[in-house]
């Protein structure tokens, strides 16, 4: 199976803007996720991985004006333009985009300055598109929280069936009223920042983010080792449109699946990125699909205590800072992880570690019963 | 049977879209979840919603709603004792 | 590429429902979405309680799907593809209007198009290869790249695919099935056809 190359990429989140930012501030162990008092929906507060409107305008001002786009398209628009800005295979006429995001522009049925026809999926992408000059229609994926790694892996098929050369994958979603007060109907929002897989955690916290990285099939730009997406495999639970399996049935399937697609076993998994959004059930579900995968021993971690969960954005994030992982031989700590509590064994990593990786498995899981396991591989070059 | 046991069976048959349910169709003793009524989840977190709208009870701990919402009965029955409307 | 193939198809559109080309169903245009949808439910003798808790854009995917495969899917691996232009918008703006005074959890589970692919899953008990994609209009290029590559890679066999639409109570539903033999090709210009009869 050909692989694409997951080459230029950047993250826009609170941690900082510039995939760089991102990366130091998680060897700082700095976490995203501050005490907010601002919502009519949490009259105690709530912890959230917020960005102000503000510092993303001032970044957006030497690239257009900031009044004429909603905070998210700004957001996006600044993760593409880090992207194309160091990727020489760019063509506005043939390179394409590919958006992944759960609900977009949803902030704007509060107060809407902007046309109503915003609040189109496909009109926010088209917003991005035009404001690089793209030539071909952007494709938005909209499958909830596996959306930002279902985005790479629709770019890599669109790729493949010649559709385009190279495409730029975007990603963004925000911590609106909307699903914040959605999550909290559901009870599944934490009172403090959230703790995935640990004993004490209490639910999720949100984020809001963007990113963006440049596929393309061709090992292309600097000398040095590349990190090749190989492939990815979803599966259903067909149990619950919201509540996860209890065996773990889909994330298992799409784990086994994967494997046996691209003849490799758990053993050879250096890292495994978890979705762990630090629910009850759903990391309990994760740990129960990962045992039942043979992945009890593999280092594994989850990123949402540094950033929360930024639905469509979470697994083009991790994906990103996994592809990171990779290339530096870095496993980072699963952030605010006190002591297990899920009922089977995870080598869940408690600090941040050298080692030698080589391969990796990042996984994703939503509403809708959908989950993703997806394979990450470096490529060394000299 | 009490004017509030209808009342909760018809709110919860309009709340839960119980389109084909009709209010003689649900036992005061019958169990709501599982193999009774057969609610979910998702409809657990809507009982929750429906006590606070509609009788000024608001459920702190999501736990205590597994022994509450048991049957229209323990419904009916924590509902008088909390009712601030 | 492997060759596929288009096996059965289904239009709900205007009060109508068609199989393969052929009317099943007509009610008067002025009727009601949610009469509409129920009274699909009923002619089809369908007995399946959750219809009711499902939303709009869900029970349009669910039944398009029953009345696509007769009630069954045999090959548990079918792959489900579907797509369409305003994503949950309509239950979106629903929840929004809770949010007012009580956020409904019932609501807020269904602003999420994919959420008719669990739907469909659990209905038929599928762990197969799930997703959604938005577009502004039907695009048959993008259908037709996607899942080509997906059967060429071997993910699966068999595919379920559609266009399901919905915002203000207007809807458009287009399904279709894929296989490895049947009787139209799976192309551009054919599914352009099916989803726009030119007899309509």
């Amino acid at each position: 199976m050909s692989g694409t190359y997951l080459l230029n990429d950047a993250i826009i989140s609170p941690l900082g803007f510039g995939t760089g930012a991102n990366l130091q501030a998680i060897r700082n162990s700095e976490s995203a996720l501050k005490f907010h008092n601002n919502s009519r929906f949490f009259k105690e507060g709530y912890y959230a991985g917020l960005i102000e409107e503000d510092l993303i305008d001032s970044g957006f001002q030497r690239l257009g004006d900031a009044f004429l786009y909603t905070k998210l398209e700004k957001m996006i628009i600044l993760a593409v333009d880090r992207v194309i800005k160091g990727s020489d295979a760019f063509d506005p006429q043939t390179t394409g985009l590919v958006i992944s995001t759960t609900k977009g522009n949803i902030d704007l049925l509060a107060r809407n300055k902007f046309t109503p026809d915003r609040l189109y999926l496909w009109k926010m992408a088209q917003v991005i598109a035009d404001f690089f000059n793209l030539e071909k229609r952007p494709v938005v994926v909209s499958n909830a929280c596996i959306s930002g790694a279902l985005a790479i892996r629709t770019a890599s098929y669109l790729i493949a069936a010649g559709r385009y050369k190279n495409v730029i994958v975007a990603a963004g979603d925000l911590a609106s009223e909307f699903v914040l007060s959605g999550f909290n109907s559901f009870q599944a929002i934490s009172d403090e920042p959230c703790r995935p897989f640990s004993k004490d955690r209490k639910g999720v916290s949100l984020g809001e983010a963007a990113a963006a990285v440049f596929l393309d099939s061709e090992n292309i730009g600097e000398g040095g080792d590349k990190i090749q997406y190989l492939d990815a495999v979803t599966a259903n639970d067909a149990n619950h449109i919201s509540g996860p399996s209890r065996t773990g049935e889909g994330l298992f399937q799409s784990i086994s699946r994967l494997m046996k697609a691209n003849n490799v076993e758990a053993g050879n998994m250096d890292f495994l990125s978890a979705h762990g959004t630090a629910t009850n059930y759903n990391d309990e579900m994760e740990a129960i699909a990962f045992n039942r995968g043979g992945l009890s021993q593999v280092p594994v971690n989850s990123f949402k205590g540094y950033y929360g969960h930024t639905l469509g954005s979470s697994a083009l994030i991790e994906t990103i800072l996994t592809k990171h992982s990779l290339l530096d031989n870095e496993l980072f700590a699963s952030h605010n992880f006190t002591e297990s509590g899920v009922s089977r064994d995870l080598n869940i990593i408690r600090s941040h570690t050298r080692k030698e990786l080589n391969m990796a498995l990042k996984t994703a899981s939503g509403f809708g019963g959908c989950n993703l396991a997806m394979l990450l591989k470096k490529e060394r070059r000299s | 049977m009490s004017d509030l046991h209808t009342e909760l069976k018809k709110s919860i048959i309009e709340q839960l879209n119980l389109e084909d349910m009709e209010v003689s169709d649900i036992e005061n003793d019958e169990h709501l979840f599982g193999d009774g009524l057969g609610l979910d989840s998702i409809d657990a977190l809507e009982l929750i919603v429906l006590l606070e709208k509609d009788y000024g009870i608001k459920l702190t701990d999501p736990n205590q709603g597994k022994e509450i919402f048991n049957s229209i009965n323990t419904m009916a029955a924590f509902i008088e004792k909390n009712r601030t409307r | 590429m492997k060759q596929l193939f288009i096996r059965n198809s289904v239009l709900i559109r205007n009060s109508k429902v068609l199989k393969n080309g052929q009317l099943l169903m007509q009610e008067p245009e002025d009727l009601q979405l949610s009469k509409f949808l129920k009274n699909i439910y009923k002619e089809r003798k369908l007995k399946y309680p959750k219809f009711f808790k499902m939303d709009r854009l869900s029970k349009l995917g669910y039944l398009g799907a029953e009345i696509l495969t007769n009630g069954q899917i045999e090959d548990e691996n079918t792959a489900l593809f579907f797509a369409n232009s305003a994503s949950s918008l309509q239950t979106d703006e629903a929840y929004a209007e809770s949010m007012e005074e009580f956020p409904s959890p019932s609501l807020f589970v269904y602003t999420l198009p994919n959420i008719l692919l669990g739907e469909i899953s659990i209905r038929h008990r599928l762990n197969s290869e799930n997703i959604f994609f938005v577009f502004q209009d039907f695009d048959a290029g993008l259908f037709v790249d996607y899942v080509s590559t997906l059967f060429s890679q071997g993910k699966t066999e068999n595919a379920l695919c559609g266009w399901v639409n919905l915002h203000n109570n207007d809807y458009d539903v287009f399904l279709w099935e894929i296989a490895l033999s049947g009787g139209i090709d799976f192309n551009e210009e054919e599914l352009k056809k099916l989803y726009l009869p030119t007899h309509e």
